[in-house]
Parts: C-alpha cells; sequence; structure tokens
C-alpha cells in the first residue's frame, strides 16, 4: 500500500477497501465489524447501527444538498439491514467565515429528510475551525434504526436469487461531476438523493423473499456488485442492455470517458432478491416515483466464483471490475 | 427541425443486429484467408473498444488482434514523470494536465502522490481551461504538461496561440506531444540493434479516425506502398472496428494492400490543414522521444521550436529538471510484446517486478495494456 493517503484511497474501490482492511480492520477486528455490512447489526439482531460523514462541492447542486444528503445517507445505510431509521446523531465541522445563511439552509434540508423518514437528531456536536483547515463544511451522522426483518445479509445471496437495481443509476455522480467541472448542459440531470426507507419498508410489508440490499454510493452499482460477488463467494451475471441509464448520464459518460456503473448514487439501491419474488418486488417498487424504473439487471450462477460478467447483446462478455483508483476522465 | 440527440450520434454504430451481421461476414470472409492475420490497432481508443465490446469474441480463431501502443498515457517515460513531478513541487507552481496522466508512476511516484504530499496538480478537460486558472492565480506559475497523440496536439498550440496573442506571462508548457506513424515504422522497420523487428507478426494496421480528423489519412501511405501492410482508418464504435476488420480481410483475400478509409463520416485524405498549420507554426519534431517499454523513437515526439523558449517550462526550469536517463528494466520485453512476437507470460518480470501497481513497460500501465489484462484475468475470458 501506498505510504501516504491518496484520493484514490477514498473512492470506494479496491484501493479504499484495502485502506480500510489493512488500518482500521487491522485495529478494530471484530465479529460484528467484520461482517462488512451497510450497518452494523447489533442487540441480538434487533438494533442496526451506522455512521457516515459527508464532504461534497458543491454543497448545493441539482435534486439535493449536503444536508439531505447527510440525513440520507446514513437512513439508508439503515433501511438496507431492513431497520427502519430511529435516532441520529449529528456532528458538524465548519470552516471559519462560512455564510449562517447557507447553514440554515442546509439544516432546514436535514430537517424535512429527518421527517420523511420518521427519524430525529438526539445529539450533536460543532466545531468551527480556522479557514483552510476543512473545505466549508463536514457533516457527520450517526443513526439507530429498528430491524423490522431479520437475515438481512450481503454473505448469504446464491444461485437462488435475482439482482434488482431500484432506478437509472449514476445520477447523483453525473450531477456533481457536471457541476464540479462546470459542464454546461442543458438537461434535467439532478442527483437521485432520496431516502429508501419507505421503499424497504413495503418491501418488508409485502413479504418479499428479501436476501440482501445495498445502496450503491461511492464506486456506483459494479462496486456493490463486486462486493457481493466477493463476501457471498458467487458469480454475477449481469445482462448489460438491461441496465438502465438516461440519456443525460449516458451522455456524460460518453464525452468524459466513464462508465454509469462506477458513477455514484445517493438515492438507488441493488437488491438480492429470491427469484419466486423477484415479480412481486418489483411491483413494489414500481409503485414509488424514485423506484417507478426498477428492473431486473442479473443472474448469480457458480461461472466465475467472486466475479461479475458483463454480457452484451450480441453475444460477448467481459468481467465488470470493481473501479480502481481515482475517477479519471480517459484522454483516449 | 428536431433537435440532434447525442444518441442519434452513435446509435446506429453499436446496433446489436449490425454487429452480429458484420461478425457473419467477417466468418465467412475469414474461412478464404491464407494464413491466420495480425492486426495492430495502434490506439489506446480502439483497445478500449475492442476490450469494452468484447469483439474479439466474435472474431473467428484466425484474426488476431496486437495491442499497439497509442495511449500517451502509457508510454510516458519515467524520465518525463518525474519532470512533471520535479516542476509540481515547486512552490509557486500549479501543474496542469489531462485526466488520467496523473494517475502513472514515475521513479518518485505518480502526479497523484505529488498532490497528496502538497503540490498542486490539476486535470484539465480542455487545454483552454488553463486560461481561467491563470487569472484567477495571477501570482503562481502555471505549466500545462501538455501530452497526447496528433489529436490532442492542436489543442495544445491552439493555448499557446492565445497565450503569446495576449501575452498572458504566468502560462508556460512542458510538452510531450507524440506522433502515430514513427512509432508504426519502429515496431516494423526499427534499426535498434536491440530489437528484433524484422520478425513482427504484424500484418495490418487499423489506424485511428481522431488523428486523421487532424492529419489526414495521407500519413499512412507509406505503410502499404514500402512495408506491405494495409492500413484502414477506422471509428471507436463497434460497428467502425468490425467493419474495418472486415475491409482489412477482403484486402487479403483479393491480394491488395491498400491504404483505405473506413471513417468516411469525418477522415480526409488532407485533413485539417488549419490545425497542422498551428502545429508546423509552434513546434518542431526532437530527434529522438523515449518511448515506456519501446525506448528512443527517431523523430517521434514534438518540442517547441527554439523561438518560443520563453514559455518553454523545459528550458526555463532546465536547473531542477532531472536529467539522468532511466534504463528500463533490461529484462522488460514489452518491445516484442507490442510486435506480437511474444506473450505477456513469458516475460520473466511479468507479474513480479512489473505489475499494475508498479508498472514498468507501457503494456502494464493502462488497465488496456496487454500485460495488465492477463495479470487480471489470465486468459480466463
Amino acid at each position: 500500500m501506498n505510504k501516504t493517503v491518496t484520493l484514490a484511497m477514498g473512492n470506494g474501490g479496491e484501493e479504499n477497501n484495502e485502506l480500510i482492511s489493512k488500518v482500521f480492520y487491522k485495529a478494530f477486528k471484530n465479529e460484528i465489524l467484520e461482517k462488512s455490512e451497510d450497518a452494523a447489526v447489533i442487540h441480538g439482531g434487533e438494533l442496526a447501527f451506522s455512521t457516515d460523514s459527508f464532504t461534497v462541492s458543491p454543497l448545493f447542486f441539482p435534486g439535493a444538498d449536503i444536508g439531505k444528503l447527510a440525513i440520507c445517507g446514513t437512513c439508508n445505510d439503515l433501511a438496507m439491514m431492513g431497520a427502519k431509521p430511529k435516532y441520529l446523531t449529528c456532528s458538524v465541522i465548519i470552516e471559519e467565515g462560512f455564510s449562517v445563511r447557507e447553514l440554515e439552509k442546509i439544516v432546514r434540508s436535514m430537517k424535512i429528510e429527518l421527517e420523511n423518514n420518521g427519524a430525529i437528531i438526539v445529539s450533536g456536536d460543532t466545531k468551527v475551525v480556522p479557514r483552510g483547515s476543512v473545505d466549508k463544511i463536514f457533516i457527520n451522522t450517526t443513526g439507530i434504526g429498528e430491524i423490522k426483518k431479520k437475515g438481512i445479509s450481503s454473505n448469504l445471496i446464491s444461485e437462488d436469487d435475482v439482482i434488482i437495481v431500484s432506478r437509472d443509476i449514476g445520477c447523483h455522480g453525473a450531477t456533481i461531476f457536471a457541476a464540479r467541472e462546470s459542464i454546461e448542459l442543458s438537461t434535467k440531470l439532478e442527483s437521485d438523493c432520496a431516502s429508501l426507507t419507505h421503499q424497504v419498508q413495503a418491501l418488508i410489508e409485502a413479504n418479499v423473499k428479501i436476501t440482501a440490499l445495498r445502496d450503491a454510493t461511492r464506486g456506483g452499482v459494479s462496486a456493490v456488485l463486486n462486493e457481493w460477488a466477493t463476501q457471498s463467494n458467487i458469480c454475477i451475471e449481469v445482462d448489460e442492455e438491461s441496465i438502465p441509464v438516461s440519456e443525460e448520464v449516458y451522455g456524460i459518460c460518453e464525452i468524459l470517458g466513464f462508465e454509469a456503473v462506477n458513477l455514484a448514487n445517493e438515492g438507488t439501491f441493488v437488491l438480492a432478491i429470491k427469484k419466486e419474488d423477484a415479480q412481486k418486488a418489483l411491483e413494489v417498487l414500481h409503485g414509488f416515483e424514485n423506484s417507478a424504473n426498477a428492473v431486473e439487471i442479473a443472474t448469480v450462477s457458480d461461472q466465475y466464483p467472486k466475479k461479475v460478467i458483463l454480457k452484451s447483446s450480441y453475444g460477448t462478455k467481459r468481467f465488470l471490475d470493481a473501479p480502481t483508483g481515482e475517477l479519471l476522465p480517459r484522454i483516449c | 427541425m428536431s433537435e440532434l440527440q447525442l444518441k442519434d450520434l452513435y446509435d446506429g454504430f453499436r446496433d446489436p443486429e449490425v454487429i452480429s451481421g458484420f461478425a457473419k461476414l467477417i466468418e465467412q470472409e475469414a474461412k478464404k484467408l491464407k494464413k491466420p492475420i495480425n492486426i495492430m490497432e495502434v490506439c489506446g481508443g480502439h483497445t478500449h473498444s475492442i476490450m469494452k465490446f468484447g469483439l474479439p469474441q466474435l472474431l473467428p480463431k484466425n484474426i488476431n488482434f496486437i495491442h499497439g501502443p497509442g495511449c500517451p498515457v502509457c508510454i510516458m517515460p519515467k524520465e518525463r514523470i518525474d519532470h512533471a513531478y520535479a516542476l509540481a513541487e515547486q512552490e509557486d507552481v500549479i501543474l496542469l494536465t489531462l485526466g488520467d496522466m496523473i494517475k502513472v508512476p514515475g521513479s518518485r511516484g505518480s502526479l497523484q502522490d505529488a498532490r497528496a504530499k502538497g503540490a498542486d496538480v490539476r486535470f484539465l478537460y480542455s487545454p483552454l481551461d488553463a486560461l481561467k486558472i491563470a487569472e484567477e492565480n495571477p501570482a503562481k506559475k502555471i505549466i500545462f504538461f501538455a501530452i497526447g497523440f496528433e489529436t490532442t496536439t492542436p489543442m495544445t498550440t491552439a493555448l499557446i496561440d492565445i497565450v503569446l496573442k495576449r501575452s498572458i506571462k504566468n502560462i508556460f508548457f512542458h510538452i510531450n506531444h507524440v506522433t502515430v506513424p514513427e512509432v508504426m515504422v519502429e515496431l516494423i522497420d526499427s534499426r535498434d540493434e536491440h530489437v528484433d523487428s524484422y520478425n513482427n507478426r504484424i500484418d495490418a494496421f487499423l489506424g485511428p479516425s481522431h488523428v486523421s480528423v487532424i492529419t489526414g489519412s495521407k500519413i499512412y501511405e507509406e505503410f502499404p506502398r514500402k512495408y506491405n501492410r494495409p492500413v484502414v482508418v477506422a471509428g471507436f464504435e463497434p460497428v467502425d472496428v468490425m467493419e474495418a476488420i472486415l475491409m482489412i480481410v477482403k484486402q487479403f483475400n483479393e491480394e491488395r494492400c491498400e491504404l483505405e478509409i473506413e471513417y468516411k463520416r469525418l477522415v480526409t485524405h488532407d485533413g485539417n490543414i488549419k490545425a497542422q498549420k498551428l502545429i508546423e507554426k509552434y513546434f518542431e519534431k526532437a530527434s529522438l522521444f523515449k518511448w515506456r517499454g519501446l525506448g528512443n523513437v527517431p523523430k517521434s515526439g514534438y518540442r517547441l521550436k527554439s523561438e518560443y523558449s520563453a514559455i518553454d517550462a523545459e528550458k526555463i526550469y532546465a536547473d531542477i529538471l532531472p536529467k539522468d536517463e532511466i534504463e528500463d528494466h533490461k529484462l522488460c520485453i514489452c518491445g516484442d510484446i507490442l510486435r506480437g512476437m511474444a506473450k505477456p507470460q513469458e516475460c520473466t518480470i511479468f507479474g513480479t517486478a512489473c505489475k499494475p501497481s508498479t508498472p514498468l513497460g507501457s503494456c502494464m500501465v493502462s488497465s488496456e495494456g496487454a500485460c495488465a489484462a492477463y495479470y487480471k484475468y489470465g486468459n480466463l475470458i
């Protein structure tokens, strides 16, 4: 591993995993942590517990802002373990000189999203640091949720499951790239940032046989599929054509040389569902605006364990790797 | 009139039925081939398309690809990256370059590592973005580490043109632009005593369309004539590549050896004269340019003409730029792999001294290089 920390180590892909396992897991090693789920399952399987820190530039972007992101991020991690978010803590580090008005705007977004999830902030902390010590504002949220369905785990996916994605992918990553690099496009593109609690609760209430859920944040859908293939020792065979990608996202990918499957999402999740319940799961998801175009994208096999294969509509296939390095535009 | 949508530009060229149709035509035509043929796609962009769309799986066994040296990032030698690193380390410098250049390691690390240690390194989408950065940072020296083949060269010269016309005082250039035909000659007709290029297995070339949009197809005229190698200038969509392969196979079957253009949408014989004039105005060929894994290739790289020394970072910073030559690893057989004479596993340092995280030859640098692909997948798919 590199002697200094590089941006690549925070990409949600291979280098990121290496940093986590060689530094943090090594020191903090325990049975719960090593399950490597979106949220830790504690208290005899009754509670889910998760934390996430948020830094994004720009702070306000089409579709959401850092405040909404900070609540959705942690609540979604809890939801992915079948939990209903209940109590959150919120800790902010603010750069000297930051506008109070913008801070209020961010907090208002947080409030709305908390109400949407039925969760409350029960403890918090504020630090102000000298100019230049952080980039405007960093927010950490930590949350506890009540598990409504036990046994959801990324380590249990088998050939009896199919893989579903909840909506068209890559919107958040593409929006942030376009905003950050001031790529001016006349598009309706906006971040998919949204809470997933209601969809997950609806799936549980409909008794859908859920094996695993994961929100496709940093590293995108390809990171989720690769983590699942490794954790469950399976081969995931993706039908490339079936992955929903909006024309706007596809356009940005074409211009910059990205792949939509590697772009971050903030309100999109991947589901491993027992085959016989796939249709039922899709019907539930289609009842929500944010997952109206949910679709099955992959099946599970034992062909190449721990690998993800992309199959094209004209009969070729290739491995889909977990993203590595910093997401950089290709020059050729 | 309805607005032009992005997908209108590629839609027909990714059509599964058309791709399958070409696959059938190629298969029929390839049955008539007297011996297997090896086609080198010179450009990294073509390699990317071929890998991404899995095209080798659609081709009969007697048609093979040899992945060429046409990725400007992969072929950048450590010496040049060390230059960029040293420049980036200067207190008052902002170093700019294009995209994935920042991840390739030199002898002290990559530009990403330099950035992690505090250097101000930024990547651009367009060289003209440098103007804004220069304006926002008047006290800094903005150095553009310019890379790329003929495709990106005119963008650098356009920036130079503006910098000189507007007398902008804080933008400088470190030029690493390279050219395609010279390295193709190196692969099939090298006079270098260390390589046995006469036994190369390259039977035909796929030329990149975007290079020829600038240069015209004329740059390849000598290959069929002098070296007996057909060249087809092709686009990057899967249908383009498949059609170009069919054109090459037909040439062999009809015993023709010609320069043909598949990408007729934009490529002409003469190319973009205005861009060519701009390049001629500011640049001249250096006698040698070193390529990672291939060594010095005559007349394959550009440098600023001496009258533009005032903006030439290589001259201004000559005192701090490392000058020692760094030998390619003696056991690296990149040159043979690029000539189709060896497979990556035959290299004794493959996977040991040379890995994707510490690449020695260019074939290991990018995920599209032959060695990196073998390292990752073996012969799996």
